[in-house]
């Protein structure tokens, strides 16, 4: 038997168990619309990428890292004992940064080209949980150095919790493990950032992809008008595919680069008694939410005020997360119009926000 | 000259195009590895770290154990010899013997016992002599390696015999 025969019998020994034949076919069927916005088609591809890279450069740092009173000695360690530790734990920040910014592109490339109308609301809604547990993946990271400025950003972030009147504080001391952030908490962070998450986030993301391969990428409106004739597909496999994996170089390529060049820091080891340091703000992800509330607060006084504010923000998510059962119709009527009004107003409350809260660090 | 009209130069031409695309292809093949190798090897030299830092500790030839000399007769001392455990033992009649605790059989650790004046292997039954560890009975193949013991007021140097 020659080499390719042995090939030949064993993808059908596979093939016959698995119906791999049936899974290329759908696959050679399976088309993406080509128009002036295809761009905006990757970046869901971007955000898998960089989940993909989250959870190779989280395992490497679970191999020296160690939760507890013992979690800023090992990351210190890992940060300048350990060959290139200092790299892995850079491009795992790094990631994650890059990873809630490709997800924050493609939320609102999908927003914007009404990619949640039906068929899809699920994988609107699916991804709106992945981003919600993407933000928790990277306030439980946060804290796992234990320094410093991990400390104060624990402990400011679990004062909105504590805020919701009645049950608040018993939220917050569950999360923090006691009325203060303390080895408690990195321990249970720890627990949540590499079991309980990704025990979400990965099922979430398989359905999420799921869908995608049902429904396939959605064209924005304006296409879907064109007769059939005039619109134009690129076969997935290869073209697409190539394209797409070419996007993750680029994305590999500027994650190197920036976890090279500009290398994540590690602050002082957290001490209770110390004052916050000067300039201490939330990551960039969080700047808007924060200042959005810290705002409100201003316009709205008092212990009232603060509750009045949240429910405000939180009405806010809820239109935002809802928005595929508002805005349902084919067509560009006058639902559509208001959606699209509503995601530039949120684009521009989001930037005008981070803007301000970069402004007013001390 | 017109290459359109003219069949046989195409005829030629294509072994070269052939080349050329061979030629690409393997270069793009050596960028590839060398790409996949530049991400593989601070992957590789991270997870090796604790090895190498071992490495460094079994460079170690001499060690000093402070306050030892007063180690009384007949007993035992563990220690660290570089980055494997090693034995000091005071003996009876005075003399003073240091080796290494690492059973030649398998790599268990060794314990010398007083009452039966013997350093005894509880893996495999392994026997050495305390006096010069030499493997006695049971399967240890060689015997154990002896350090230089020099005994002063403030301790015990240990070094490579």
């Amino acid at each position: 038997m020659t080499s390719k025969t042995v090939a030949s019998s064993v993808y059908d020994w596979v093939d016959e168990r698995l119906g791999l034949s049936e899974l290329a076919a759908f696959a050679r069927h399976k088309t993406v619309p080509v128009h002036s916005q295809s761009f905006w088609y990757y970046w869901g591809g971007i955000s898998l990428f960089l989940f993909i890279v989250q959870c190779f450069t989280g395992v490497l740092l679970l191999v020296y890292y160690r939760p507890g009173a013992d979690a800023y000695e090992s990351v210190r360690q890992i940060t300048f004992v350990m060959n290139f530790g200092w790299l892995i734990r850079s491009a795992h920040a790094w990631a994650a940064s890059l990873m809630i910014f490709s997800i924050l592109v493609h939320m609102f490339s999908v927003y914007f080209m009404k990619a949640y109308r039906k068929p899809r609301e699920l994988g609107w809604l699916s991804g709106m949980a992945l981003l919600g547990v993407a933000s928790v993946f990277g306030f439980s990271g946060y804290l796992l150095p234990m320094d410093e400025l991990s400390y104060f950003a624990t402990k400011v972030g679990l004062q909105i919790p504590s805020a919701i009147p009645g049950i608040g504080e018993a939220i917050a001391n569950m999360l923090r493990g006691g009325p203060d952030v303390s080895d408690f908490t990195v321990q249970r962070f720890f627990a949540l950032h590499v079991v309980v998450l990704p025990a979400i986030f990965v099922p979430l993301l398989g359905f999420h992809l799921w869908l995608v391969q049902r429904y396939g990428n959605a064209a924005p409106p304006s296409e879907e008008a064109k007769p059939a004739s005039e619109r134009k597909t690129m076969p997935f496999l290869p073209n697409f595919l190539r394209k797409d994996l070419a996007m993750w170089l680029i994305s590999l390529n500027i994650l190197a680069l920036l976890a090279s060049v500009f290398p994540w820091s590690l602050g002082k080891p957290f001490d209770p008694l110390a004052p916050a340091p000067v300039g201490i703000h939330p990551e960039w992800y969080f700047m808007s939410p924060f200042e959005m509330l810290k705002l409100l607060g201003v316009v709205l006084q008092g212990e009232a005020g603060e509750i009045a504010g949240i429910l405000l923000f939180t009405l806010g998510i809820v239109l935002w997360i809802l928005i595929p059962f508002y805005d349902r119709g084919k067509e560009f009527g006058q639902r559509a119009r208001a959606a699209h009004y509503f995601g530039l107003l949120a684009v521009f409350a989001l930037l005008a926000t981070t803007v301000i809260g970069y402004w007013t660090i001390r | 000259m017109n290459e359109q009209t003219n069949p046989a130069a195409n005829i030629i031409e294509e072994p070269g195009e052939r080349n050329t695309r061979r030629a690409f292809l393997a270069a793009a093949g050596i960028a590839g590895l060398a790409y996949t190798a530049a991400l593989a090897y601070p992957v590789y030299r991270y997870l090796a770290s604790p090895e190498e830092m071992a490495m460094n500790a079994t460079a170690v030839t001499e060690v000093t154990l402070k306050d030892a000399q007063k180690l009384p007769l007949g007993s035992v001392l563990m220690y660290k010899f570089g980055r494997s455990p090693a034995l000091l033992i005071h003996h009876e009649d005075g003399r003073w013997i240091s080796m290494t605790a690492v059973c030649t059989h398998l790599g268990c650790t060794v314990q010398y016992e007083p009452q039966a004046d013997r350093i005894h292997c509880a893996c495999h039954g392994g026997v050495y002599n305390p006096y010069t560890g030499a493997n006695v009975s049971g399967p240890p193949p060689k015997p154990l390696k002896l350090f230089k013991v020099a005994v002063n007021d403030t301790g015990v140097n240990v070094s490579l015999a």
